[in-house]
């Protein structure tokens, strides 16, 4: 059985990549993670300056999954350039993906232009973190045009591979997608977190997340982004990394069905802890064995009809 | 599922001249070590050690050690809610000695408390070496005394017990105790002080299980805030009782923390 899998040209080891924002805040922490079975990882946004987030409760669960409000803090990435080479120093094996954000355009560009020089295999733009709508305004992936201009900006100063993190939250986000790929993106993430959400503590009587409402993610979402993959896969020609409620391997393989090359995996880790990437790729490679296939990219796609052909998709929107 | 529980402040005592220890009725059931993440509304939520606890009440000992602390100390009064999270983490291990020597530094000393209460009750030798700037900031003296806790004081200004360190009164303690008993030492303090303990510890080839304390998001182990170099491991979850030897095997014990935003604080 074959995990081995390739996205723009990297080698996973296995298809299971660490969500951005998951034990994403040090090196040795993501590093850990590979070491414990993860394919690669994703670090945690990163802006130009160092940010704060929001005070806690900034992460809470509820029956169903995650939510959370952590409000994109992060150290800078100037000063996280050291997170990023012990990662490489302790995992040489496992691609990295180095996340950007920005408060405007030019701060986008700026940050993606300092991470593309950094031990990074590839950079996601994170478009769609719904926690700061009261600083930042709505994401850039809500809108198809902004995402358009954002990634053709980035576009033209990153040699890397790139992939656009799309948000659910939006009523196409097939056409979202393709206005990433029409400007240049490499991939596609999908999905970040749903919402916002809330939730209520009745004897405070007042929300718990300190923002009050928090990106909601895990088996809550699950249909959500498979059905925003399937969406994206239909509408592009780009591999997708599936992010969303992949907490088995059961949802591994549908979310590979759906048509995603490499699985996000953020909340498998609350159920599971670090077992949950073994977890995954035992279970996706029994299943290959039951079911006859030898290798991991053969599932990718699979849930579409027979004689659906991404490559016959028109070239320009 | 990790949604706040919210309990009314049944008591609060005034333990040193900036530490209150809040008394909630109700059985938490913490492991010794493990610790509650507190949440004052609107302000901030932290991690904060178990005490004094039994099935009827568990006691939090907070120090007015920052802004979500000083909020506690100043707004909180008898009848008030805090909400808590947890109790998350590794705890203690004491089945397996037959002689404990706790060492608390300044606000370190509550877990220490907890953990007298389930070692005595199993039949256990335990000493408390407690050091403090200076005799008012000493806690739970009579707490102890209870137990049947030996105790051994140390201050800043020789105000009480030992005039120095309570790393030199651990030190001329193990060079006279009885080795034919089964001995670990256990230590919550400040980093620069358990750091010692531990080098002690292994000079002396004795077992060690630290407390630390890393700023925390999630406290089960999903965020990634509280991770340790080299080997990542989450304090919150491997964490925050951790073996000396593992502990002195980081290169950040003792040396440096990260804030809320992941840069190191040096």
């Amino acid at each position: 059985m074959n995990l081995n899998t390739q996205l723009c040209n990297i080698g996973f080891p296995n298809p299971t990549v660490v969500a951005s924002g998951y034990l994403g805040v040090t090196g040795s922490s993501l590093a850990n993670c590979a070491n414990k079975g993860a394919g690669g990882a994703t670090a945690k946004t990163l802006f130009m300056d160092e940010r704060q987030g929001h005070a806690n409760p900034t992460i809470l669960t509820f029956p169903g999954g995650v939510i959370n409000a952590v409000g994109l803090s992060g150290e800078g990435i100037i000063s996280a350039k050291h997170e990023f080479e012990k990662y490489r120093k302790l995992a040489p094996e496992n691609p990295m993906i180095g996340s950007i954000g920005g408060r405007n355009l030019d701060e986008l560009v700026e940050v993606a232009r300092i991470m593309d020089e950094y031990p990074v295999d590839m950079l996601e733009l994170n478009f769609s973190c719904p926690n700061v709508d009261g600083e930042m305004g709505k994401p850039i992936a809500c809108d198809p045009f902004l995402t358009a201009q954002a990634t053709k900006a980035i576009r033209k100063v990153v040699k890397k591979p790139i992939s656009v993190k799309l948000s659910p939250n939006v009523p196409d986000i097939g056409l979202v997608a393709k206005h990433a790929e029409a400007n240049g993106a490499d991939a596609i993430t999908a999905i970040n977190t749903m919402g916002p959400g809330m939730v209520i503590d009745i004897h405070m009587r007042r929300p718990i997340l300190t923002n009050k409402v928090g990106g909601v993610s895990g088996h809550a979402i699950k249909p959500i982004a498979l059905r925003c993959v399937w969406e994206i896969y239909r509408a592009t020609k780009l591999p997708i990394i599936g992010t969303g409620g992949v907490i088995k391997g059961q949802d591994a393989i549908e979310m590979m069905m759906a048509g995603a090359t490499l699985l996000g995996i953020g909340s498998a880790i609350l159920y599971y802890d670090m077992a949950c990437f073994d977890k995954i790729t035992d279970k996706i490679r029994d299943f290959m064995k039951e079911e006859g296939f030898d290798n991991v990219s053969e599932l990718v796609g699979l849930a579409h009809e027979e004689g659906f052909d991404r490559d016959k998709l028109p070239k320009e929107y | 599922m990790s949604l706040p529980l919210v309990f009314k402040v049944a008591a609060i005592r005034q333990d040193s001249p900036n530490l209150k220890t809040y008394i909630f009725k109700h059985n938490i059931r913490a492991k010794t070590g493990q610790f509650v993440m507190v949440w004052m509304p609107g302000i901030d939520e932290v991690p904060m050690s178990i005490g004094w606890q039994t099935k009827e009440e568990f006691h939090v000992g907070i120090a007015d050690a920052g802004d979500c602390t000083k909020a506690i100390h100043e707004k909180i009064k008898v009848g008030d809610k805090l909400g808590f999270r947890g109790p998350y983490g590794t705890s203690f291990d004491y089945k397996d000695y037959d002689h404990l020597i706790c060492v608390g530094g300044g606000y370190g000393t509550p877990p220490m408390l907890n953990l007298s209460q389930r070692a005595t009750e199993a039949g256990k030798q335990v000493t408390l070496i407690q050091g403090a700037r200076s005799e008012d900031y000493l806690l739970y003296e009579d707490l102890f005394k209870q137990l049947g806790v030996e105790i051994l004081f140390s201050t800043d200004d020789g105000s009480k017990g030992h005039h120095g360190f309570c790393t030199e009164v651990l030190k001329e303690y193990l060079e006279k105790v009885d080795r034919s008993k089964k001995i670990c030492i256990y230590t919550c303090g400040p980093e620069v002080m358990m750091v010692k303990v531990a080098k002690i510890a292994k000079e002396f080839g004795v077992d060690c299980q630290v407390s630390l304390e890393r700023y925390m998001k999630c406290g089960f182990g999903i965020c990634g805030q509280c991770c340790m170099d080299d080997s990542g491991i989450r304090i919150c979850k491997e964490g925050p009782i951790i073996s000396g030897e593992y502990a002195l095997e980081h290169p950040e014990f003792g040396k440096y923390t990260r804030g809320k935003s992941g840069k190191v604080n040096n």
